[in-house]
Protein backbone atom coordinates (compact mmCIF):
# COMPACT_ATOMS: atom_id res chain seq x y z
CA UNK A 1 0.00 0.00 0.00
CA UNK A 2 1.47 3.29 -1.03
CA UNK A 3 1.35 6.55 0.82
CA UNK A 4 -0.86 8.07 -1.86
CA UNK A 5 -3.46 5.33 -1.61
CA UNK A 6 -3.28 5.56 2.17
CA UNK A 7 -4.05 9.26 2.07
CA UNK A 8 -6.76 8.89 -0.58
CA UNK A 9 -10.31 9.05 0.72
CA UNK A 10 -11.87 5.59 0.63
CA UNK A 11 -15.55 5.37 -0.21
CA UNK A 12 -17.59 5.79 2.99
CA UNK A 13 -19.64 2.81 4.11
CA UNK A 14 -23.34 2.32 4.37
CA UNK A 15 -24.74 0.82 7.52
CA UNK A 16 -27.88 -1.25 7.90
CA UNK A 17 -29.47 -2.25 11.18
CA UNK A 18 -32.47 -4.56 11.16
CA UNK A 19 -34.49 -5.39 14.27
CA UNK A 20 -31.61 -4.70 16.64
CA UNK A 21 -32.49 -5.27 20.29
CA UNK A 22 -30.23 -5.43 23.30
CA UNK A 23 -30.90 -6.33 26.91
CA UNK A 24 -28.53 -5.88 29.81
CA UNK A 25 -29.01 -8.25 32.69
CA UNK A 26 -27.87 -6.90 36.03
CA UNK A 27 -28.48 -8.02 39.62
CA UNK A 28 -31.42 -5.67 39.82
CA UNK A 29 -33.09 -7.03 36.75
CA UNK A 30 -33.13 -6.74 33.01
CA UNK A 31 -32.73 -3.41 31.26
CA UNK A 32 -34.16 -3.24 27.81
CA UNK A 33 -31.53 -0.95 26.30
CA UNK A 34 -32.60 -1.17 22.67
CA UNK A 35 -35.80 -2.44 21.16
CA UNK A 36 -36.24 -3.31 17.49
CA UNK A 37 -34.06 -0.65 15.91
CA UNK A 38 -34.34 -0.46 12.13
CA UNK A 39 -32.05 2.00 10.49
CA UNK A 40 -30.28 2.59 7.21
CA UNK A 41 -27.42 5.05 7.03
CA UNK A 42 -26.18 6.14 3.65
CA UNK A 43 -22.63 6.48 2.40
CA UNK A 44 -20.98 9.58 3.82
CA UNK A 45 -23.99 10.52 5.89
CA UNK A 46 -23.54 12.37 9.20
CA UNK A 47 -26.16 11.01 11.59
CA UNK A 48 -26.65 12.26 15.13
CA UNK A 49 -28.28 10.17 17.88
CA UNK A 50 -29.99 12.37 20.45
CA UNK A 51 -31.87 11.36 23.54
CA UNK A 52 -31.95 11.36 27.31
CA UNK A 53 -29.40 9.25 29.12
CA UNK A 54 -30.27 5.58 29.23
CA UNK A 55 -32.01 5.60 25.85
CA UNK A 56 -29.50 3.21 24.31
CA UNK A 57 -27.96 5.63 21.82
CA UNK A 58 -24.41 4.85 22.97
CA UNK A 59 -25.22 1.15 23.03
CA UNK A 60 -26.28 1.32 19.39
CA UNK A 61 -23.01 3.05 18.51
CA UNK A 62 -21.08 0.38 20.40
CA UNK A 63 -22.93 -2.33 18.51
CA UNK A 64 -21.74 -0.83 15.23
CA UNK A 65 -18.21 -0.67 16.70
CA UNK A 66 -18.62 -4.32 17.77
CA UNK A 67 -17.69 -3.36 21.33
CA UNK A 68 -21.11 -4.63 22.37
CA UNK A 69 -21.97 -8.22 21.56
CA UNK A 70 -24.92 -10.46 22.34
CA UNK A 71 -27.60 -8.39 20.73
CA UNK A 72 -30.42 -9.73 18.60
CA UNK A 73 -31.14 -8.57 15.09
CA UNK A 74 -28.77 -7.82 12.28
CA UNK A 75 -26.04 -5.21 11.95
CA UNK A 76 -24.27 -4.80 8.61
CA UNK A 77 -21.62 -2.53 7.19
CA UNK A 78 -21.53 -2.56 3.39
CA UNK A 79 -23.58 -5.72 3.38
CA UNK A 80 -21.19 -7.56 5.71
CA UNK A 81 -22.21 -8.66 9.18
CA UNK A 82 -20.43 -6.80 11.97
CA UNK A 83 -18.51 -9.41 13.93
CA UNK A 84 -15.50 -7.76 15.52
CA UNK A 85 -13.98 -4.30 16.00
CA UNK A 86 -11.94 -3.11 13.07
CA UNK A 87 -10.00 -0.24 11.59
CA UNK A 88 -12.76 0.45 9.07
CA UNK A 89 -14.91 1.72 11.99
CA UNK A 90 -12.86 3.74 14.45
CA UNK A 91 -14.30 5.24 17.61
CA UNK A 92 -13.86 8.51 19.43
CA UNK A 93 -14.98 8.34 23.04
CA UNK A 94 -16.26 10.93 25.49
CA UNK A 95 -13.09 10.51 27.50
CA UNK A 96 -10.15 10.95 25.18
CA UNK A 97 -8.92 7.37 25.84
CA UNK A 98 -5.44 8.39 24.69
CA UNK A 99 -2.61 6.16 25.89
CA UNK A 100 -0.57 7.99 28.53
CA UNK A 101 2.55 5.91 27.85
CA UNK A 102 2.77 7.29 24.31
CA UNK A 103 3.33 10.88 23.23
CA UNK A 104 0.99 12.65 20.82
CA UNK A 105 2.40 11.22 17.61
CA UNK A 106 2.81 7.82 19.26
CA UNK A 107 -0.92 7.78 19.90
CA UNK A 108 -1.74 8.72 16.31
CA UNK A 109 0.73 6.08 15.08
CA UNK A 110 -0.84 3.34 17.20
CA UNK A 111 -3.44 2.31 14.63
CA UNK A 112 -1.08 2.96 11.72
CA UNK A 113 1.49 0.54 13.12
CA UNK A 114 -1.11 -2.18 12.81
CA UNK A 115 -1.24 -1.64 9.07
CA UNK A 116 1.45 -4.01 7.77
CA UNK A 117 1.87 -2.57 4.30
CA UNK A 118 3.12 0.87 5.28
CA UNK A 119 6.76 1.77 5.87
CA UNK A 120 7.61 3.55 9.11
CA UNK A 121 8.45 6.69 7.20
CA UNK A 122 5.04 6.66 5.55
CA UNK A 123 3.34 6.08 8.87
CA UNK A 124 4.99 9.14 10.38
CA UNK A 125 3.99 11.17 7.35
CA UNK A 126 0.37 10.03 7.61
CA UNK A 127 0.34 10.80 11.35
CA UNK A 128 1.72 14.30 10.69
CA UNK A 129 -0.91 14.86 8.02
CA UNK A 130 -3.73 14.15 10.48
CA UNK A 131 -2.16 16.17 13.27
CA UNK A 132 -2.01 19.03 10.81
CA UNK A 133 -5.64 18.42 9.87
CA UNK A 134 -6.77 18.78 13.51
CA UNK A 135 -4.56 21.82 13.98
CA UNK A 136 -1.85 20.31 16.17
CA UNK A 137 1.33 20.97 14.19
CA UNK A 138 4.33 21.13 16.47
CA UNK A 139 2.77 19.03 19.25
CA UNK A 140 4.08 15.68 17.97
CA UNK A 141 6.34 15.08 20.94
CA UNK A 142 4.08 16.51 23.65
CA UNK A 143 2.93 14.23 26.45
CA UNK A 144 -0.79 13.66 26.82
CA UNK A 145 -1.05 15.09 30.33
CA UNK A 146 0.42 18.37 29.10
CA UNK A 147 -2.49 19.02 26.72
CA UNK A 148 -5.75 20.84 27.40
CA UNK A 149 -9.05 18.96 27.19
CA UNK A 150 -9.77 20.32 23.71
CA UNK A 151 -6.31 19.40 22.44
CA UNK A 152 -6.67 15.89 23.83
CA UNK A 153 -9.90 15.43 21.88
CA UNK A 154 -8.17 16.77 18.77
CA UNK A 155 -5.46 14.12 19.20
CA UNK A 156 -8.18 11.52 19.73
CA UNK A 157 -9.83 12.66 16.50
CA UNK A 158 -6.52 12.46 14.63
CA UNK A 159 -5.95 8.98 16.08
CA UNK A 160 -9.41 7.84 15.00
CA UNK A 161 -8.94 9.27 11.50
CA UNK A 162 -5.39 8.00 10.97
CA UNK A 163 -6.18 4.38 10.03
CA UNK A 164 -8.38 5.90 7.28
CA UNK A 165 -11.66 4.34 8.40
CA UNK A 166 -14.80 4.41 6.32
CA UNK A 167 -17.00 4.93 9.35
CA UNK A 168 -16.26 7.24 12.26
CA UNK A 169 -18.16 6.55 15.47
CA UNK A 170 -18.26 9.43 17.93
CA UNK A 171 -19.65 8.83 21.42
CA UNK A 172 -20.32 12.24 23.00
CA UNK A 173 -16.81 13.32 22.08
CA UNK A 174 -17.23 16.97 23.05
CA UNK A 175 -19.43 16.56 26.13
CA UNK A 176 -16.64 17.17 28.62
CA UNK A 177 -15.32 20.32 26.93
CA UNK A 178 -16.09 23.96 27.62
CA UNK A 179 -18.51 25.77 25.31
CA UNK A 180 -15.91 27.81 23.44
CA UNK A 181 -13.65 24.85 22.68
CA UNK A 182 -16.72 22.91 21.56
CA UNK A 183 -17.81 25.57 19.09
CA UNK A 184 -14.32 25.62 17.56
CA UNK A 185 -14.43 21.87 17.19
CA UNK A 186 -17.84 21.98 15.48
CA UNK A 187 -16.32 24.13 12.78
CA UNK A 188 -13.22 21.94 12.51
CA UNK A 189 -15.18 18.70 12.42
CA UNK A 190 -17.36 20.00 9.57
CA UNK A 191 -14.25 20.99 7.62
CA UNK A 192 -12.70 17.59 8.20
CA UNK A 193 -15.91 15.84 7.21
CA UNK A 194 -15.92 17.85 3.99
CA UNK A 195 -12.26 17.05 3.28
CA UNK A 196 -12.34 13.37 4.24
CA UNK A 197 -15.81 12.09 3.62
CA UNK A 198 -16.73 9.50 6.23
CA UNK A 199 -19.97 7.99 7.36
CA UNK A 200 -20.28 9.48 10.85
CA UNK A 201 -22.46 8.32 13.73
CA UNK A 202 -22.44 10.94 16.43
CA UNK A 203 -23.99 10.38 19.87
CA UNK A 204 -24.88 13.43 21.92
CA UNK A 205 -27.43 14.71 24.40
CA UNK A 206 -26.94 18.24 23.11
CA UNK A 207 -29.68 18.98 20.56
CA UNK A 208 -28.04 22.14 19.18
CA UNK A 209 -24.83 20.20 18.63
CA UNK A 210 -26.75 17.50 16.75
CA UNK A 211 -28.50 20.03 14.51
CA UNK A 212 -25.26 21.88 13.85
CA UNK A 213 -23.40 18.74 12.75
CA UNK A 214 -25.88 16.20 11.42
CA UNK A 215 -27.47 15.58 8.05
CA UNK A 216 -30.05 13.68 10.05
CA UNK A 217 -30.96 13.77 13.73
CA UNK A 218 -32.52 10.68 15.32
CA UNK A 219 -34.40 11.23 18.54
CA UNK A 220 -34.27 8.26 20.94
CA UNK A 221 -36.65 7.51 23.78
CA UNK A 222 -35.62 5.45 26.81
CA UNK A 223 -36.73 2.16 28.39
CA UNK A 224 -36.87 0.47 25.98
CA UNK A 225 -34.53 2.42 23.72
CA UNK A 226 -36.32 3.20 20.47
CA UNK A 227 -35.98 5.68 17.67
CA UNK A 228 -38.84 8.04 18.38
CA UNK A 229 -38.56 10.49 15.54
CA UNK A 230 -36.22 11.55 12.81
CA UNK A 231 -35.39 15.04 11.58
CA UNK A 232 -33.61 15.91 8.34
CA UNK A 233 -31.32 18.87 8.57
CA UNK A 234 -31.03 20.52 5.17
CA UNK A 235 -29.36 23.75 6.27
CA UNK A 236 -26.34 24.66 4.13
CA UNK A 237 -22.82 23.87 5.36
CA UNK A 238 -20.64 24.97 6.97
CA UNK A 239 -23.07 25.71 9.71
CA UNK A 240 -22.55 28.30 12.37
CA UNK A 241 -23.46 27.13 15.88
CA UNK A 242 -25.41 30.31 16.64
CA UNK A 243 -27.39 30.32 13.36
CA UNK A 244 -31.07 31.34 13.82
CA UNK A 245 -32.64 28.74 11.50
CA UNK A 246 -30.70 26.06 13.32
CA UNK A 247 -31.86 27.31 16.69
CA UNK A 248 -35.51 27.01 15.68
CA UNK A 249 -35.06 23.43 14.50
CA UNK A 250 -33.21 22.66 17.71
CA UNK A 251 -36.11 24.16 19.67
CA UNK A 252 -38.54 21.89 17.83
CA UNK A 253 -36.48 18.80 18.66
CA UNK A 254 -36.06 19.90 22.25
CA UNK A 255 -39.84 20.28 22.50
CA UNK A 256 -40.24 16.72 21.30
CA UNK A 257 -37.60 15.56 23.77
CA UNK A 258 -39.56 17.16 26.60
CA UNK A 259 -42.67 15.18 25.77
CA UNK A 260 -40.57 12.02 25.99
CA UNK A 261 -39.29 12.96 29.39
CA UNK A 262 -42.62 14.27 30.77
CA UNK A 263 -43.99 11.87 33.39
CA UNK A 264 -47.53 10.67 32.78
CA UNK A 265 -50.19 10.64 35.50
CA UNK A 266 -49.22 7.28 36.94
CA UNK A 267 -45.68 8.53 37.50
CA UNK A 268 -43.96 6.55 34.76
CA UNK A 269 -42.69 8.09 31.57
CA UNK A 270 -45.24 8.35 28.81
CA UNK A 271 -45.61 5.41 26.51
CA UNK A 272 -43.95 6.02 23.22
CA UNK A 273 -45.61 5.15 19.96
CA UNK A 274 -43.29 3.52 17.50
CA UNK A 275 -42.07 5.59 14.61
CA UNK B 1 21.95 25.31 49.77
CA UNK B 2 21.05 26.70 53.15
CA UNK B 3 18.86 23.67 53.84
CA UNK B 4 21.67 21.36 52.76
CA UNK B 5 24.12 23.07 55.15
CA UNK B 6 21.62 22.85 57.98
CA UNK B 7 21.16 19.12 57.37
CA UNK B 8 24.94 18.68 57.15
CA UNK B 9 25.38 20.49 60.48
CA UNK B 10 22.78 18.21 62.05
CA UNK B 11 24.63 15.07 60.99
CA UNK B 12 27.97 16.51 62.08
CA UNK B 13 26.57 17.21 65.55
CA UNK B 14 24.99 13.74 65.68
CA UNK B 15 28.32 12.06 64.80
CA UNK B 16 30.17 14.27 67.27
CA UNK B 17 27.76 13.44 70.07
CA UNK B 18 28.00 9.73 69.25
CA UNK B 19 31.80 9.87 69.27
CA UNK B 20 31.83 11.79 72.54
CA UNK B 21 29.31 9.47 74.21
CA UNK B 22 31.23 6.37 73.12
CA UNK B 23 34.58 7.66 74.39
CA UNK B 24 33.73 9.60 77.50
CA UNK B 25 30.62 8.16 79.07
CA UNK B 26 32.07 4.82 80.07
CA UNK B 27 30.04 2.82 77.58
CA UNK B 28 31.75 -0.33 76.40
CA UNK B 29 32.87 -0.25 72.75
CA UNK B 30 30.99 -3.54 72.33
CA UNK B 31 27.74 -1.79 73.14
CA UNK B 32 28.44 1.41 71.26
CA UNK B 33 31.48 1.54 69.00
CA UNK B 34 32.59 5.14 68.30
CA UNK B 35 32.21 6.31 64.70
CA UNK B 36 35.98 6.60 64.39
CA UNK B 37 36.33 2.84 65.01
CA UNK B 38 33.60 2.11 62.52
CA UNK B 39 35.40 4.26 59.97
CA UNK B 40 38.69 2.50 60.74
CA UNK B 41 37.08 -0.89 60.19
CA UNK B 42 35.52 0.19 56.90
CA UNK B 43 38.80 1.64 55.70
CA UNK B 44 40.71 -1.49 56.65
CA UNK B 45 38.15 -3.85 55.12
CA UNK B 46 38.12 -1.79 51.95
CA UNK B 47 41.92 -1.84 51.77
CA UNK B 48 42.41 -5.55 52.29
CA UNK B 49 39.64 -6.31 49.79
CA UNK B 50 37.24 -8.20 52.06
CA UNK B 51 34.57 -5.52 51.77
CA UNK B 52 34.77 -5.24 47.98
CA UNK B 53 34.72 -8.97 47.55
CA UNK B 54 31.81 -9.45 49.92
CA UNK B 55 29.86 -6.68 48.21
CA UNK B 56 30.46 -8.32 44.85
CA UNK B 57 29.31 -11.73 46.10
CA UNK B 58 26.21 -10.23 47.68
CA UNK B 59 25.29 -8.08 44.69
CA UNK B 60 25.64 -11.04 42.36
CA UNK B 61 23.26 -13.10 44.48
CA UNK B 62 20.89 -10.19 44.78
CA UNK B 63 20.74 -9.49 41.06
CA UNK B 64 20.31 -13.11 40.04
CA UNK B 65 17.64 -13.71 42.67
CA UNK B 66 15.89 -10.47 41.86
CA UNK B 67 15.90 -11.06 38.09
CA UNK B 68 14.58 -14.61 38.57
CA UNK B 69 11.94 -13.16 40.89
CA UNK B 70 10.65 -10.56 38.46
CA UNK B 71 11.17 -12.93 35.53
CA UNK B 72 8.72 -15.32 37.18
CA UNK B 73 6.60 -12.67 38.87
CA UNK B 74 5.61 -10.43 35.95
CA UNK B 75 4.44 -13.21 33.57
CA UNK B 76 2.69 -15.01 36.44
CA UNK B 77 0.95 -11.78 37.44
CA UNK B 78 -0.18 -11.33 33.85
CA UNK B 79 -1.60 -14.84 33.83
CA UNK B 80 -3.41 -14.42 37.14
CA UNK B 81 -4.90 -11.18 35.81
CA UNK B 82 -6.03 -12.94 32.63
CA UNK B 83 -7.44 -16.18 34.00
CA UNK B 84 -9.97 -16.11 36.81
CA UNK B 85 -9.00 -19.61 37.92
CA UNK B 86 -5.33 -18.68 38.31
CA UNK B 87 -6.32 -15.50 40.11
CA UNK B 88 -8.34 -17.52 42.61
CA UNK B 89 -5.62 -20.10 43.13
CA UNK B 90 -2.13 -18.76 42.44
CA UNK B 91 -3.27 -15.27 43.37
CA UNK B 92 -4.45 -16.49 46.77
CA UNK B 93 -1.16 -18.29 47.36
CA UNK B 94 0.71 -15.10 46.44
CA UNK B 95 -1.41 -13.05 48.80
CA UNK B 96 -0.69 -15.50 51.63
CA UNK B 97 3.01 -15.99 51.04
CA UNK B 98 3.61 -12.29 50.54
CA UNK B 99 2.83 -11.79 54.23
CA UNK B 100 5.36 -14.47 55.19
CA UNK B 101 8.80 -12.98 55.95
CA UNK B 102 11.07 -14.90 53.61
CA UNK B 103 13.54 -15.69 56.39
CA UNK B 104 10.92 -18.25 57.46
CA UNK B 105 11.92 -20.26 54.40
CA UNK B 106 15.47 -20.74 55.76
CA UNK B 107 14.88 -24.06 57.57
CA UNK B 108 13.20 -25.65 54.57
CA UNK B 109 15.68 -24.16 52.12
CA UNK B 110 18.54 -25.68 54.12
CA UNK B 111 16.87 -29.10 54.13
CA UNK B 112 16.01 -29.01 50.47
CA UNK B 113 19.13 -27.48 49.00
CA UNK B 114 21.76 -27.75 51.74
CA UNK B 115 24.25 -24.99 52.41
CA UNK B 116 24.39 -23.93 48.78
CA UNK B 117 23.89 -20.94 46.50
CA UNK B 118 20.60 -22.53 45.48
CA UNK B 119 19.28 -22.13 49.00
CA UNK B 120 20.23 -18.44 48.92
CA UNK B 121 18.63 -17.98 45.55
CA UNK B 122 15.49 -19.74 46.70
CA UNK B 123 15.08 -17.44 49.67
CA UNK B 124 15.64 -14.28 47.63
CA UNK B 125 13.18 -15.43 44.98
CA UNK B 126 10.60 -16.27 47.65
CA UNK B 127 11.09 -12.78 49.01
CA UNK B 128 10.62 -11.08 45.63
CA UNK B 129 8.20 -13.03 43.55
CA UNK B 130 4.92 -12.66 45.47
CA UNK B 131 5.01 -8.89 45.67
CA UNK B 132 5.75 -8.69 41.94
CA UNK B 133 2.91 -11.09 41.06
CA UNK B 134 0.43 -9.12 43.15
CA UNK B 135 1.52 -5.75 41.76
CA UNK B 136 1.38 -6.95 38.14
CA UNK B 137 -1.99 -8.61 38.66
CA UNK B 138 -3.38 -5.49 40.28
CA UNK B 139 -1.78 -3.23 37.68
CA UNK B 140 -3.47 -5.07 34.82
CA UNK B 141 -6.83 -5.32 36.56
CA UNK B 142 -7.06 -1.61 37.20
CA UNK B 143 -6.49 -0.67 33.53
CA UNK B 144 -9.56 1.28 32.40
CA UNK B 145 -11.60 -0.91 29.99
CA UNK B 146 -11.60 2.12 27.70
CA UNK B 147 -7.94 1.47 26.77
CA UNK B 148 -8.74 -2.05 25.61
CA UNK B 149 -11.74 -0.83 23.68
CA UNK B 150 -9.89 2.03 22.02
CA UNK B 151 -7.08 -0.36 21.08
CA UNK B 152 -9.55 -2.95 19.80
CA UNK B 153 -11.24 -0.45 17.48
CA UNK B 154 -7.84 0.25 15.95
CA UNK B 155 -7.33 -3.43 15.28
CA UNK B 156 -5.21 -4.45 18.29
CA UNK B 157 -5.84 -7.91 19.70
CA UNK B 158 -4.09 -10.94 21.15
CA UNK B 159 -0.40 -10.54 21.84
CA UNK B 160 -0.33 -7.04 20.38
CA UNK B 161 -2.97 -5.99 22.89
CA UNK B 162 -0.96 -7.57 25.71
CA UNK B 163 2.41 -6.12 24.86
CA UNK B 164 1.45 -2.77 23.36
CA UNK B 165 -1.47 -1.84 25.58
CA UNK B 166 -1.92 -3.87 28.75
CA UNK B 167 1.77 -4.13 29.68
CA UNK B 168 2.55 -0.41 29.25
CA UNK B 169 -0.79 0.61 30.79
CA UNK B 170 0.12 -1.26 33.96
CA UNK B 171 3.69 0.09 34.00
CA UNK B 172 3.20 2.42 37.00
CA UNK B 173 2.02 -0.51 39.12
CA UNK B 174 4.68 -2.85 37.76
CA UNK B 175 7.42 -0.33 38.57
CA UNK B 176 6.20 0.17 42.11
CA UNK B 177 5.75 -3.59 42.45
CA UNK B 178 9.27 -4.39 41.25
CA UNK B 179 10.58 -1.68 43.55
CA UNK B 180 8.82 -3.31 46.46
CA UNK B 181 10.15 -6.66 45.23
CA UNK B 182 13.66 -5.20 45.27
CA UNK B 183 13.26 -4.07 48.88
CA UNK B 184 12.04 -7.54 49.84
CA UNK B 185 14.85 -9.23 47.91
CA UNK B 186 17.45 -7.13 49.71
CA UNK B 187 16.00 -7.90 53.15
CA UNK B 188 15.67 -11.60 52.29
CA UNK B 189 19.24 -11.89 51.12
CA UNK B 190 20.60 -10.26 54.26
CA UNK B 191 18.55 -12.66 56.38
CA UNK B 192 19.72 -15.61 54.27
CA UNK B 193 23.38 -14.60 54.49
CA UNK B 194 23.19 -14.14 58.23
CA UNK B 195 21.52 -17.51 58.74
CA UNK B 196 23.14 -19.68 56.12
CA UNK B 197 26.87 -20.22 56.13
CA UNK B 198 28.18 -21.40 52.80
CA UNK B 199 31.61 -21.88 51.35
CA UNK B 200 30.96 -20.61 47.86
CA UNK B 201 31.35 -16.98 48.78
CA UNK B 202 31.31 -14.69 51.78
CA UNK B 203 28.74 -11.92 51.43
CA UNK B 204 28.07 -8.80 53.46
CA UNK B 205 25.59 -10.69 55.64
CA UNK B 206 28.29 -13.25 56.48
CA UNK B 207 30.73 -10.53 57.44
CA UNK B 208 28.08 -9.04 59.68
CA UNK B 209 27.44 -12.45 61.21
CA UNK B 210 31.12 -12.98 61.96
CA UNK B 211 31.31 -9.48 63.42
CA UNK B 212 28.64 -10.57 65.85
CA UNK B 213 30.50 -13.80 66.71
CA UNK B 214 33.66 -11.79 67.43
CA UNK B 215 31.82 -9.06 69.33
CA UNK B 216 33.32 -6.65 66.79
CA UNK B 217 30.54 -4.12 66.85
CA UNK B 218 32.54 -1.61 64.82
CA UNK B 219 32.37 -4.20 62.05
CA UNK B 220 28.64 -4.79 62.58
CA UNK B 221 27.80 -1.09 62.54
CA UNK B 222 30.10 -0.47 59.57
CA UNK B 223 28.39 -3.21 57.58
CA UNK B 224 24.98 -1.91 58.56
CA UNK B 225 26.01 1.38 57.00
CA UNK B 226 27.18 -0.41 53.84
CA UNK B 227 23.83 -2.21 53.61
CA UNK B 228 21.99 1.09 53.95
CA UNK B 229 24.13 2.76 51.28
CA UNK B 230 23.68 -0.11 48.79
CA UNK B 231 19.91 -0.04 49.27
CA UNK B 232 19.87 3.71 48.80
CA UNK B 233 22.05 3.68 45.69
CA UNK B 234 20.05 0.86 44.10
CA UNK B 235 16.92 2.89 44.58
CA UNK B 236 18.49 5.92 42.93
CA UNK B 237 20.23 4.10 40.10
CA UNK B 238 17.63 1.49 39.16
CA UNK B 239 14.29 3.02 40.03
CA UNK B 240 14.69 6.77 39.81
CA UNK B 241 15.05 6.80 36.00
CA UNK B 242 11.80 4.80 35.68
CA UNK B 243 10.00 7.04 38.10
CA UNK B 244 11.23 10.13 36.26
CA UNK B 245 9.98 8.64 33.00
CA UNK B 246 6.58 7.87 34.51
CA UNK B 247 6.42 11.33 35.97
CA UNK B 248 7.27 12.97 32.66
CA UNK B 249 5.01 10.82 30.47
CA UNK B 250 2.06 10.13 32.74
CA UNK B 251 2.33 13.29 34.81
CA UNK B 252 2.21 11.17 37.94
CA UNK B 253 3.50 12.54 41.20
CA UNK B 254 3.44 9.32 43.18
CA UNK B 255 4.68 5.80 42.53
Amino acid sequence: MSLASELAVPPPSKIRLVGVSKKFTTKRGTVHALDDINLEIGEGEFVCFVGPSGCGKSTLLRIVAALERNFTGMAEVNGKMITEPGRDRTVMFQEHALFPWLDVIGNVLFGLKLKPDLSNKDRVEVARYYLHLVGLDGFERANIHELSGGMKQRVALARALAPNPRVLLMDEPFAALDAMTREQLYGDLQKIHAARKKTILFVTHNVREAVCLGDRVLLFSPRPGRIRKEFKVTLPRPREFNDVAMASLAAEITGELKTILAPSKDGTTSTIRPL
Amino acid sequence: MKQFLAALAFFAVLLGAWEYAANHCGISAVLLPPPSDVWKYLLGAAKDGTLGEATLVTMKRLFIGYLVGIGIGIPTGMLTARFKFLHNTVGTIALGLQTLPSVCWVPLALLWFGQTETAMLFIVVMGTVWAVILATDHGIRQIPPLYREAAATMGSKGLHLWFRVLAPASLPHIVSGTKQGWAFAWRSLMAAEIYITILSGMGIGHLLHYGRELHAMDQVVGLMLVIIVIGFLADKIIFSPWERFLHRRWGLNNS
